[in-house]
């Protein structure tokens, strides 16, 4: 009979303790996800309708709905997409497929890491000074996009990056050694692999500033605004300056009206997030090397 | 050879290469000449430097961290330096390296793109050259009802020979291959020897090999390397029966490397 020694028996109390303790560090993460949407639910499932999410509010934003609120994200969340695919992509194709591995680039990937701590009052003041006022767009939709596709720039640049390096560097020398180009090397072999992790990247860095308040507030969203924007040169409401407005702003709100639009609010992130999660893993799951 | 037969055309000239990386120093002095249309044969123990003069030929050096050449080499009449276009370089240098890469294309994608990055769009053109370059390759048969599925999925022995088939696909005027036959079995590996013998008509082979039977079988000349040094070059036939140096002899009789 196999009899475990005072080692033995050691070991195996030191493993039984060290998995609880991590387990333990792991929950205590998880609780105030989950706290923060019981909560959310609890109190503001009953504001929830479809009337809710399709009708302008009304009686001095204490009643009706978040209508033009919900478009305003959605569109301040579309626009900043759009600006921001093109520009961070191309500069991370830049750094990792063109750059030279000398100290400018270097210090360009410093700038960018620390381009991405700038908080962001800083980038919402850039934002007003940049886009508002130098370009005349006017507090915008357009300006306010902007101003938040900049402030992801940085996370954007370093996720595509991060999906390029991610395509193993000899297929590049094998196509560089048949005389391709780098461009053709790109187009034929590194984006086509990494295509499905640029997008997903971007799509979840850009969702998170659907909750940002500060860099729109100065920039093109509206206090208040029960009508469509026509074009992207309107103000136009957002779902983060609502939320702000009708807890702390007005007066006689109901209780539930705040948790209401903070639960739309993280359930379009939530949403946002998880398309892309799943984008991620329809793309992933073909095995190509 | 006899005296009326023409001198041979001079395809590379390698004047006192040597080839660093960093401060290493992988092969220093070397001066032989490679001709047009003949196998030309490079053997000798690991770490001699027979890749990293292949990796010249194709200026490999512009994208290698720390690796660097001096001295000359002339390719075609002209020196390697004063390529302006390396791209044109590159497509005129096929090479086949011991760890094979099939690209995440298809098998079919993965011989037709040489053919398509200089511009040939027709299909019944790339499925011509795609199936010649598969037979030559002796990847034909293995392949021919699966040209879909993704080429660096296929096996080592199957990459490796698609390597070769892209290698061929470029219609290449000089062929490198560097222990090509590495991780395909012998049957296959004699198949692609015979294909060997009859390609060098169209163009220029050099082969570095850790067989030096492969050598003595296919090679018109051969050079033997050592420690960085190009010890001794000469017909395949003088080199083995024949040869100058000790350390040579040494190596071919199988008493060390
Ligand atoms: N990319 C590289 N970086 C640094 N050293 C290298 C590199 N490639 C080869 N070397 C070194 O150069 C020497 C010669 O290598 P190589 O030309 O590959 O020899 P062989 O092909 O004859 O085995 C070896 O000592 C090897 O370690
Ligand atoms: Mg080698």
């Amino acid at each position: 009979m196999f009899e475990p020694t005072e080692l033995n028996a050691h070991n195996w109390r030191i493993e039984q303790g060290m998995r609880v303790l991590f387990l333990g560090m792991t929950l205590l993460l998880v609780l105030p996800v989950v706290i923060i949407l019981a909560v959310l639910v609890y109190k503001g499932g009953p504001a929830l309708s479809w009337a809710f999410l399709t009708e302008n509010p009304t009686g001095g934003m204490t009643t009706g709905g978040i209508f033009p609120a919900l478009m305003g994200t959605i569109a301040l969340v579309l626009v900043a997409l759009i600006a921001s695919i093109p520009v961070g992509v191309a500069a991370a194709i830049y750094l990792s497929e063109y750059a030279p591995d000398n100290w400018l680039t270097r210090l360009i990937n410093l700038a960018i890491i620390n381009l991405a701590g700038v908080p962001s009052i800083v980038h919402a003041l850039f934002g007003l000074g940049a886009f508002v006022l130098f370009f005349g767009f006017g507090t915008s939709i357009l300006a306010a996009s902007l101003t938040l596709a900049i402030m992801t720039l940085p996370v954007v640049i370093v996720s595509t990056r991060e999906s390029l390096q991610a395509v193993p560097q000899p297929f590049r020398e094998a196509c560089w050694n048949m005389g391709a180009t780098r461009w053709q090397t790109i187009a034929r072999v590194v984006l086509p692999n990494a295509i499905s992790g640029i997008l997903t990247g971007i799509i979840l860095e850009v969702s998170r500033t659907a909750g940002e308040t500060a860099p729109i507030m100065f920039t093109g969203a509206a206090f208040f605004l029960p009508f469509l924007p026509e074009s992207v040169f309107d103000q136009t409401m957002a779902l983060s300056l609502h939320l702000f407005v009708v807890a702390t702003q007005v007066p006689n709100v109901p209780e539930s009206l705040p948790y209401g639009v903070a639960l739309v609010l993280i359930g379009m992130v939530l949403i946002m997030n998880s398309a892309s999660i799943a984008l991620r893993m329809v793309l992933r799951n073909r095995k190509k090397w | 050879m006899s005296d009326s037969a023409p001198a041979p055309v001079k395809e590379i000239e390698a004047r006192k290469l040597s080839v660093h990386y960093g401060r290493h120093t992988a092969l220093s002095g070397a001066n032989f000449d490679v001709y047009r249309n003949e196998i030309f044969g490079i053997i000798g123990p690991a770490n001699s430097g027979k890749t990293s003069f292949l990796r010249v030929l194709n200026r490999m050096d512009t994208f290698t961290p720390g690796m660097r050449f001096e001295g000359t080499v002339m390719y075609r009449g002209k020196d390697l330096r004063d390529w302006r276009n390396l791209y044109a370089l590159r497509r005129s240098v096929g090479v086949v390296f011991p760890l094979p890469v099939g690209l995440p294309l298809s098998v079919y994608d993965n011989v037709a793109l040489a053919p398509r990055l200089r511009g040939v769009r027709a299909k019944a053109e790339l499925d011509v050259t795609v199936e010649r370059c598969l037979r030559r390759a002796a990847l034909w048969d293995e392949v021919k009802d699966r040209l879909g599925a993704l080429g660096s999925l296929l096996s080592g022995g199957q990459q490796q020979r698609l390597t070769i088939a892209r290698a061929l696909s470029q219609e290449p005027d000089l062929l490198l291959l560097d222990e090509f036959s590495i991780a395909v079995d012998p049957v296959t590996t004699m198949r692609i020897e015979d294909v060997l013998k009859q390609l060098k008509s169209e163009m220029t082979i050099v082969l570095v090999t850790n067989l030096t039977q492969q050598a003595r079988r296919l090679a018109d000349r051969t050079a033997f390397f050592l420690q960085g040094q190009c010890v001794e070059v000469g017909p395949t036939n003088e080199l083995f029966n024949d040869p100058q140096h000790d350390k040579t002899r040494a190596y071919i009789e199988g008493r060390f490397g």
